[in-house]
């Protein structure tokens, strides 16, 4: 931007004001050039499970899954802080695991959303886990969704 | 009898607001004398008004009355005192009326205390404040009444959100409020100045205070929340990149470059047209701020509740001011002549790659925030989160940083590179010699971003601090010492970031009592947990006693409470500060088989990120208190137009002083 307004003084006497709106113009375009490819890249989608089974999901790539934690599910590991759990949609099953100290909402039959990638065997690695904080805080991916722990079934309304 | 006084108020309120408005247009369009003489005594007294019935608002909610919903809905009345005060606020209606309170108080300040505008711009002024006041007014009174009545009353509220019921409500939401409104008063300034068509040196130095001011409240509204999300939640993260985070953010870094042009028009009367957009930029960013937030849109403890009447509401205020701004703007932009030329090699030049990297990083922002909502409407469900901000906005804030080394080394006008070369080099070897430590130090690779974060910080530090060089430092103005500590603060900040994402270290364990932890040179004994009770909860509380060399340098009782009111669990962290950093100790969930989870940071420097936003917001202080008494020292009585003049010691030099 620099370089732009250094080049050939003498012109850019008589057209700063042109100048300087170009570079603004310039700064505008590169900044949502920068935004849509960093979205293209960066922007983690939102899965629910039977969704990230038919998407194919490569290892590594962060993502966020959305489910409810399946009732029964829910084990804990030796080490006292790694747990290993199943979110399911009612239509699809995926198998996670996460180390670290649960949200305070965070139950079987509840929901739950896991930030984190797939390993190689299909694993869910959560490196964060949302919950449901109280009635009127929810993650907004989360909204509508409703669980029957006896069938598994989950209502969505706008999914 | 209360509640009804306090919808009295602030519909005579509302209505003082017509007549000011009236009565503005009266002054500046057909020149009436007698509307001139009562403009003032109205604003005073609709800000006398509104402040009367926050006051009853607060009173309402200290005194229980459960007749009035809002108390009932958001209230209890077993809650200690500071969250009945501060409760007022604690929700969708009350951090309405606070938001047109502050507004109209504020409205009220101008026209009491403002003397550098020419009489007719500081009356359309305030008109365009009167009329912003209007459609606030609209929205309380039709669509969100504070006042209104529960029959029957309540036998008890239904409480207040426990993660709100913290000191941090005290203060939080009013200073960030007080940060969007002062933006309203920018925005006043720059409608009415486009009305008068004023567009000048002197409207630059009268509105730079009251930018001041709101972004001095942005920072430390801002700061304080941040801090306060990082203990209060406990996963030990000081930014998430929430949406209602970046709501806050938005309109700081409007006003950052906004405060950064203006002194470009107030000092050399150049980005006249620039700094008018810039002002319609930031009032536009609070009202998208208070959009997102109080709309409902993003679901989030901040969002009280979810009512599309009132997002659909906002959104049509935001239409017709932004919208109407702008088109004022089009339809006035070629009364506006252009201001002094400069070079490229200047502080001008610098202080617009500034402005340009703030709008950049600014648009990133909103993008990021909006395109959720935006692809939700084709029904895709994305997440925008840290990976998206992490990656650009980082290093867009170091390009920033790195202009900000040579920014204030550079004269105004035009400069040499070269001798801005020698000016700028003791901090490019401070940053040299920061990328040495780095690279001989650092116990462990850390990326380039951190390394960067380090190199840039050392180099601002010493940068920031270079304008002084060479200068009496007795008969240096107060606001160069305030651009210097503001400053100064970046590099404390960036420098905190940059540890805390490079050093953090960090222990997870289910742990029986009698079980000791290693981390950082500390040790931390479990030694046990107890159920304590508070007034309006109850806990499991752990006792950590923590040592250093076998020396005990202090106790740490994280909880893991549950409120009763409305009933919900909340983890309350404890936090150990020393000079070197915090250690942040959290309690999990009790396993079957009698295990406590533990959580333990080690969080080097992390305190220098608020002590850095501290500085920024002192550093702001001390700029406004010295151009407030700078002005009226020079500025009483003599209109001028013209730009300050720009005496030569402005620009220190280590071959001293230069004629400009």
């Amino acid at each position: 931007m620099v370089a732009v307004a250094s080049s050939r003084p003498g012109a850019k006497r008589k057209h700063q004001r042109l100048i300087l709106v170009l570079l603004a113009l310039a700064a505008l375009i590169g900044g949502v050039l920068l935004a849509m490819s960093a979205l293209r890249d960066q922007a983690a989608y939102f899965y629910t499970p039977v969704e990230a089974k038919a998407a194919h999901i490569e290892p590594g790539k962060a993502v966020r899954l959305g489910g409810m934690v399946e009732v029964g599910s829910l084990k804990r590991g030796e080490d006292g802080v790694t747990i290993h759990f199943n979110l399911t949609d009612g239509e699809g099953t995926v198998p996670a695991s996460f180390s670290g100290i649960t949200p305070d909402l965070f139950k079987e039959g509840s929901g739950a959303i896991a930030e984190g990638s797939f390993d190689a065997d299909g694993t869910f690695r959560a490196t964060n886990i949302l919950a449901k904080h109280d009635e009127r805080y929810m993650p907004r991916e989360m909204e509508g969704m409703q669980y029957d722990p006896q069938t598994h079934k989950v209502e969505a309304d706008n999914i | 009898m209360i509640a009804e006084i306090g919808l009295a108020a602030l519909w005579l309120a509302a209505m003082l607001a017509g007549l000011q408005l009236l009565l503005a247009w009266s002054a500046v369009a057909r020149g009436n004398e007698a509307a001139r003489g009562l403009i003032n005594p109205v604003a005073v007294a609709q800000g006398v008004l509104t402040g009367l019935a926050m006051a009853l608002l607060i009173l309402l909610f200290v005194r229980s009355d459960m007749s009035v919903y809002l108390v009932a809905a958001n209230s209890h009345s077993m809650k200690p005192f500071i969250y009945k005060f501060a409760g007022a606020w604690g929700n969708h209606e009350g951090s309405m009326l606070l938001w047109i309170a502050v507004m109209s108080v504020a409205g009220a300040a101008v026209a009491l205390f403002e003397r550098g505008l020419d009489r007719r711009t500081h009356i359309a002024t305030l008109g365009a404040q009167a009329a912003i006041s209007l459609g606030f007014y609209a929205f309380l009174l039709f669509a969100s009444n504070p006042f209104k009545r529960l029959v029957p009353a309540a036998a008890d509220g239904q409480g207040l959100n426990p993660l709100l019921q913290d000191p941090g409500l005290a203060f939080h939401p009013p200073t960030l409020y007080f940060g969007y409104v002062g933006l309203s008063v920018a925005f006043s300034f720059a409608v009415g100045a486009l009305l008068t068509r004023q567009v000048n040196a002197r409207f630059a130095r009268a509105i730079r205070p009251w930018v001041l001011a709101a972004w001095i409240m942005l920072t430390i509204g801002i700061t304080a929340g941040s801090y306060w999300a990082y203990y209060e939640l406990g996963w030990g993260g000081w930014w998430f990149w929430d949406p209602v985070e970046n709501a806050s953010l938005m309109p700081w870094l409007a006003a950052t470059a906004l405060l950064h042009s203006a002194t470009v028009l107030a000092t050399r009367d150049a980005l006249r047209a620039w700094t008018i957009m810039l002002s319609v930029v930031a009032f536009a960013m609070s009202m998208i701020g208070t959009f997102l937030v109080r709309s409902g849109i993003l679901t989030s403890v901040h969002a009280f509740a979810v009512d599309p009447t009132r997002g659909s509401f906002i959104l049509m205020l935001l239409g017709i001011y932004i919208g109407g701004a702008l088109a004022l703007f089009a339809l006035r932009v070629h009364t506006v002549s252009e201001g002094s030329r400069f070079e490229p090699v200047s502080r001008e030049a610098m202080l617009v790659l500034n402005n340009l990297l703030l709008c950049v990083i600014l648009g990133l922002v909103l993008i990021g925030t909006l395109y959720p909502l935006l692809t939700e409407m084709v029904g895709l469900r994305v997440s925008v989160g840290p990976p998206y901000f992490n990656a650009i906005i980082g290093p867009l804030a170091l390009a920033l940083m790195a202009a900000l080394v040579v920014g204030p080394l550079l004269r105004w006008r035009r400069d040499d590179p070269r001798a801005l070369l020698r000016r700028a080099a003791p901090a490019l070897l401070a940053g040299g010699l920061a990328l040495v430590a780095v690279f001989a130090f650092a116990p462990h690779a850390i990326g380039w971003m951190t390394t960067l974060g380090f190199v840039v910080a050392a180099a601002v530090a010493v940068a920031s601090i270079a304008p002084l060089w060479g200068r009496n430092l007795r008969r240096t103005p107060l606001f160069t010492y305030g651009m210097v500590i503001a400053h100064l603060g970046c590099a404390v900040c960036i420098a905190g970031i940059a540890s805390e994402s490079a050093f953090t270290q960090e222990k997870l364990a289910a742990a029986r009592p009698g079980d000791t932890f290693e981390i950082a040179g500390n040790t931390v004994s479990f030694d046990g947990v107890m159920p304590i009770a508070g007034p309006n909860w109850t806990a499991m509380q752990a006792d950590l006693t923590v040592r250093r060399n076998g020396r005990v340098i202090g106790v740490a009782k994280p909880q893991a409470r549950f409120f009763t009111d409305p009933p919900t669990p909340t983890t309350e962290s404890v936090q150990m500060t020393r000079w070197s950093g915090q250690l942040y100790l959290v309690l999990g969930d009790a396993l079957e088989d009698g295990r406590w989870q533990l959580r333990i940071w080690w969080k080097p420097f992390v305190t220098f990120i608020w002590y850095g936003g501290g500085l920024i917001a002192l550093g702001g202080l001390l700029a406004l208190v010295g151009r407030v008494r700078r002005e009226r020292k020079h500025g009483r009585g003599a209109a001028h137009d013209e730009p300050e003049a720009v005496p030569a010691s402005r620009v220190a030099t280590p071959e001293g002083a230069v004629t400009a």
